[in-house]
């Protein structure tokens, strides 16, 4: 199986922080890590592989700092590693990023499927998987939480909803955004670190693929971010350390006055 | 567009440096240089204070549509199992005051099977118009055909915005409806509003993991499209007096829709009957519980109060409670009206699905718990005591006159 995982690297969001007095990202200390997400992807990808043969390539858009990204991934069992890079693509919104990429996986020659992660932690947005398959015109299911056969021609996979989740049959060639629940991630091998630091990566730019210019980088992106600002954040209120039973009878009399039970 | 240093203007003071999540600006012969790695998401630009950063605007703008051929507000009614979703309502609350604001019509897009009662009440909601498309093909939701049909009526109907729930099915099928008909798509949207000057759609969303809230504009492209968290906007209410069309259109008629995907089995396996995301009340337990049978204590309180069970990560990594039930930055975010963290520490991971619950309580041992932070109400104790006393409490009043 010819697999393609796509992954992002974003800066780990769970240590930016927030100046009080500016209201603004502090970064200190703050580094750059392959969206969590994606590790689930690759992991998925690898397995996929070992139990059915073919190979795995990962692919970036991003700067050339991405590369890192790349490494880390053939770290963690991926065969082949792509960077899609350009300053013409930066400040992609997620339309013009799924066009790019699209654009990416065309000159890869044959495809059978395409993973990405559920969504990337610095927007959150969950969108470049969906609109990367309406790009290349092939199926796709979101959030799969498991992958329960591999047949000719389709694959049966679970999908989580609200409520539970659904079996759903999805044809080869097809993409899939993965949920953490799919698997437990592996540790790089020690062969696997040696094998990244080796790894050739083969860089993409604009001249290589076949895009229009109108559609690319920010000034392509049809949606445009007009302003940033912190939230407000919820301040602590009421701490109570007494009797249990006291305090279960205070914070029941307080719900109820302000009719919230 | 790009995010520029105004040189004359930079005084070297390096606020900037550390508001970049992506280390995309440096100093150069002092002053601040804004490299490749640039997203342009624009977060340096309030850390200035001499506002020598700024983002500005290219002049020859390359492409779009005429914006003057689309109208109409239009809201996506989810539903599952023959049911409308509750956000649908939120979405038709917002609906109205937007379409109000601009002029123009609201009306409710349902796609399903033997509906007409409910696509009915859609106008008792406040929709004035209501395409409903009745198909046994989309009696139950599957990526393909949800995306044909709604992409299709768009390029026939040409609304100018459409909103749908951030939900499971929003999230997973409107990108692909959103890249069909080449438009801008926002996701997990917390407020909208019209821009009163250029009557573009504004539209807030968190980002970075809740750290930044970020505006955002469609502005060359039509329609406008947002996916919207459930519990944030306010309802719509229900009369019985409104007034609206309901088009029914039966069948697909003809029409080839993607069909490539095939559901096969539906399996629900929540262990409460309220689903998190639709919950007014969630008491949930983390690894401060010691062991999946402390989730009893969990389950008890949630049934008095009628309200879900939530699960920090740890629990649903030891296995404690299904993965359905994990709030956070890799579980589910929720917006209840109340939310009682039972033995949960309050990393910032599970911070990033919860704080934004109207009231929070917090029951944990360790005063310096980070939850205590967010909390209303905070409880300093051990939860096997303090637990049993609340339902007890609960009950008791409950069976009372
Ligand atoms: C990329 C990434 C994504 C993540 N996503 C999520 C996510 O989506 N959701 C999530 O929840 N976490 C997430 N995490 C994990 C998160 O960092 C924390 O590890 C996790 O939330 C901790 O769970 P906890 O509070 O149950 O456990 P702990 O941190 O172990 O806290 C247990 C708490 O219980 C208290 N306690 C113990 N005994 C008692 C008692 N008898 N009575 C009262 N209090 C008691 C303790 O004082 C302690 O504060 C993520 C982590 C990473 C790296
Ligand atoms: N620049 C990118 N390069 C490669 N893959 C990406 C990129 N951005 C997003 N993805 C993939 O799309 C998923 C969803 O990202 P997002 O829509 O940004 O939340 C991620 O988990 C990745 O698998």
């Amino acid at each position: 199986m010819q697999i393609v995982v796509c992954i992002k690297q974003v800066p780990d969001t769970t240590k930016v922080k927030i100046n009080p007095e500016t209201n603004t990202l502090m970064r200190e200390g703050v580094e750059s890590i392959i969206n969590p997400f994606d590790l689930y992807a690759i992991e998925e990808a690898v397995r996929l592989k070992e139990a059915h043969g073919g190979v795995v390539k990962v692919v970036t858009m991003g700067p050339p700092q991405a590369g890192s990204a790349l490494r880390e991934a053939i770290a963690l069992g991926a065969d082949e590693a792509v960077l899609v890079s350009d300053r013409a693509f930066a400040g992609a919104d997620t339309w013009v990023t799924a066009y790019t990429l699209a654009a990416a996986i065309r000159t890869l020659g044959q495809v059978d499927l395409i993973l990405c992660g559920k969504q990337a932690i610095d927007g959150d947005t969950a969108q470049v998987g969906p609109s990367l398959a309406d790009q290349l015109n092939i199926p796709f299911v979101a959030f799969v939480r498991k992958v329960r056969e591999v047949a000719d021609g389709s694959m049966v996979v679970e999908r989580m909803f609200e409520e539970g989740y659904e079996v759903v049959r999805l044809p080869i060639p097809g993409l899939m955004t993965v949920v953490k629940e799919i698997n437990e991630p592996r540790l790089p091998s020690l062969k696997g670190k040696m094998r990244a630091k080796k790894a050739e990566i083969f860089t993409i730019d604009r001249s290589a693929l076949d895009v229009e210019d109108a559609f690319l980088g920010l000034d392509g992106s049809p949606t445009r971010v007009v302003k940033i600002f912190s939230p407000e954040l919820k301040k602590a209120g009421e701490k109570w350390e007494e009797d249990p039973g006291e305090m279960a009878a205070k914070l029941v009399a307080n719900l109820r006055d302000q009719k919230i039970i | 567009m790009a995010v520029v240093v105004i040189k004359d203007l930079c005084n070297g003071c390096e606020a900037c440096l550390d508001s970049c999540p992506y280390e995309a600006i440096e100093m150069v012969d002092g002053v601040a240089y804004i490299n490749e790695a640039c997203t342009m998401c624009m977060a340096c630009l309030e850390s200035c204070p001499v506002e020598a950063i700024i983002s500005e605007e290219r002049e020859d703008v390359p492409v779009g549509v005429a914006k003057e051929d689309f109208s109409g507000v239009w809201v996506f009614a989810e539903q599952r199992m023959g049911k409308v979703s509750s956000v649908v309502m939120e979405l038709l609350g917002e609906g109205r005051k937007l379409a109000d604001d601009l002029g123009e019509v609201l009306t409710a897009v349902l796609l399903g099977h033997g509906m007409e009662p409910e696509a009915r009440d859609l106008v008792a909601f406040g929709a004035d118009e209501v395409i409903y498309v009745d198909d046994p093909l989309l009696a139950h939701f599957n990526d393909g055909p949800y995306a044909s049909v709604l992409s299709d009526l768009i390029t026939e109907r040409k609304p100018s915005i459409v909103l749908a729930g951030a939900t499971f099915m929003g999230r997973s099928f409107i990108p692909m409806v959103a890249s069909k008909v080449d438009t801008g798509l926002t996701a997990d949207c917390t407020a909208l509003s019209i821009d009163p000057e250029t009557l573009d759609l504004l539209q807030t969303r968190p980002a970075f993991g809740g750290n930044i809230m970020a505006t955002i504009i469609c502005p060359r492209h039509r329609p406008q499209m947002a996916t919207v968290r459930h519990k944030v906007l306010v309802p719509a209410v229900m009369d019985k007096n409104n007034k609206g069309e309901v088009h029914i259109i039966q069948g697909l008629d003809g029409k080839t829709v993607d069909q490539r995907t095939e559901v096969i089995e539906v399996v629900e396996e929540i262990m409460d009957t309220v689903n998190l995301a639709e919950a007014d009340i969630i008491v949930s337990g983390g690894r401060g519980l010691g062991s999946p049978e402390g989730f009893k204590l969990i389950e008890e309180l949630a049934l008095e109060l009628g309200g879900a069970v939530g699960a920090s990560r740890s629990v649903v990594d030891a296995g404690w409670i299904p993965y359905s039930h994990q709030v956070g930055q890799t579980g589910k975010t929720v917006q209840p009206k109340l939310y009682i963290a039972c033995g949960i520490s309050g990393a910032v991971q599970h911070l990033a699905g919860m704080q934004a619950s109207d009231v929070i309580v917090a029951i944990n041992k360790d005063p310096d718990a980070p939850i205590f932070d967010v909390a209303n109400y905070g409880l300093v104790g051990d939860l096997f005591e303090i637990i049993p006393q609340i339902t007890r409490l609960l009950r008791t009043a409950g069976s009372g006159p």
